[in-house]
């Protein structure tokens, strides 16, 4: 389990994180959603021991991931959205020089994983695309096998059927052991795929539950006309999307852009509904 | 119709599996794929396809054997059935009726489609 206890992280005189508490569980996949720069790789950096909390602590398996113990490294994965890539290296000897600190991992895996994603493990990254060199890096992030696996914008760059591929491939990959996050703005691209789902704001997080939680709360409206009582509503084919505070209505199927809308425009409501 | 309302993902999910059980695709007593197996297929998140099954289950249509995995239940055609004609009663035929308000129509205008 990953725990943030009071948290504060701030870059200089910029508060980016004060006195959050989060928690993540294992077999999840959890969505990390948030405006541009509200911090989401800086959580993700502090998760995986890169960056120093200002206050409070960041623990994982009941370790200070600061601390940068051995088990602990070989226990994460970070993939950031950019990673600077040798231009002679291919994605077979990028695996083969990570994989000696990895226990877990399984060359097996990352055979399988190039695979599925189309990706030439045996071809020069000067030579690929920017969505196959993120495919290939995906490839090894998930062969690495890590009870933790964290991912910055994962779906960047990938094209329409390398989505679906990815959503396959992280549906078969999370087991009862596992837990990953995915930090992303790009919500369409993991609709189904993650719960719970965390977003965050400048300095705190605004929610965190499970679809479940959300859908119990909330009621998401398609086609309907603009309703005013709704905490957020936008025009779609059809009508409005309404999203609207869930009063005995049933359930319905979420909308995570209307639900990222409605959560940042009620904040306090927000607070109240999901205490 | 009410197209107002999309029916949450884990529910979508459990009308494909019963649309192939009542097409006898899926036949009494066979096993069913994992709940993993579903969520690869769909892409979805496995603890929304393990809420299908509980669902599906709490609802006799499927059963569980531990350690084997899901069976569909003997009678679960029937009960899907049972379950489509209670929701058509209560959901789809209210609706229809208050169009068929709303346009000015009668029963009578539907005599000819008996």
């Amino acid at each position: 389990m990953i725990e943030l206890k009071n948290f504060s992280f701030a870059y200089k005189q910029t508060s980016v994180f004060k006195n959050i508490n989060l928690q993540f569980s294992k077999g999840a996949i959890y969505g990390l959603l948030g405006e541009n720069g509200v911090g989401k790789t800086t959580m993700l950096k502090a998760i995986s021991g890169l960056l120093k909390p200002n206050d409070g602590q960041c623990i994982v398996d009941d370790q200070v991931s600061f601390d940068r113990q051995p088990s602990f490294l070989q226990s994460i994965f970070m993939l950031p959205d950019e990673v600077p890539l040798p231009d002679s290296s291919t994605p077979e000897k990028f695996f083969a020089d990570l994989a000696p600190f990895y226990p877990k991992q399984s060359d097996e895996m990352f055979r399988h994983l190039a695979n599925e994603l189309q990706i030439d493990p045996s071809r020069k990254f000067k030579e690929m695309s920017f969505g196959q060199q993120k495919k290939s890096l995906l490839a090894c992030a998930l062969a690495l096998n890590t009870e933790y696996l964290l991912l910055d914008e994962p779906t960047n760059g990938l094209d329409i059927p390398s989505k679906a591929d990815f959503r396959r491939i992280l549906s078969e990959r999370v087991g009862e052991e596992q837990t990953i996050i995915i930090s992303t703005h790009q919500v369409k691209d993991v609709e189904n795929l993650i719960d719970p789902i965390i977003i965050i704001s400048n300095n705190s997080v605004l929610l965190d539950a499970s679809v479940e939680k959300i859908t119990d709360k909330l009621y998401f409206e398609y086609g309907g006309q603009q309703r005013q009582d709704a905490l957020y509503s936008e025009m779609m084919p059809g009508g409005y999307l309404n999203v609207l505070v869930n009063n005995g209505m049933g359930e319905s199927q979420i909308s995570i852009e209307g639900l990222f809308n409605a959560v940042l425009r009620n904040q306090s409501t927000i607070r109240t509904l999901f205490v | 119709m009410d197209f107002k309302k999309q029916k949450p993902i884990y529910q979508q999910i459990a009308d494909t599996l019963c649309e192939r059980i009542v097409s006898g695709e899926l036949k009494a007593d066979e096993r069913m794929l994992s709940v993993r197996d579903v969520a690869i297929q769909l892409g979805v998140n496995p603890n929304t396809v393990m809420r299908t099954f509980e669902h599906l289950q709490n609802a006799e249509i499927i059963y569980n054997k531990r350690g084997v995995g899901y069976f569909v239940s003997p009678d679960a055609s029937d009960k899907i059935l049972a379950l489509h004609r209670k929701e058509f009663m209560e959901e789809e035929l209210p609706a229809f009726l208050q169009k068929m308000k709303m346009l000015g129509l009668t029963l009578d205008d539907l005599k000819q489609y008996e």
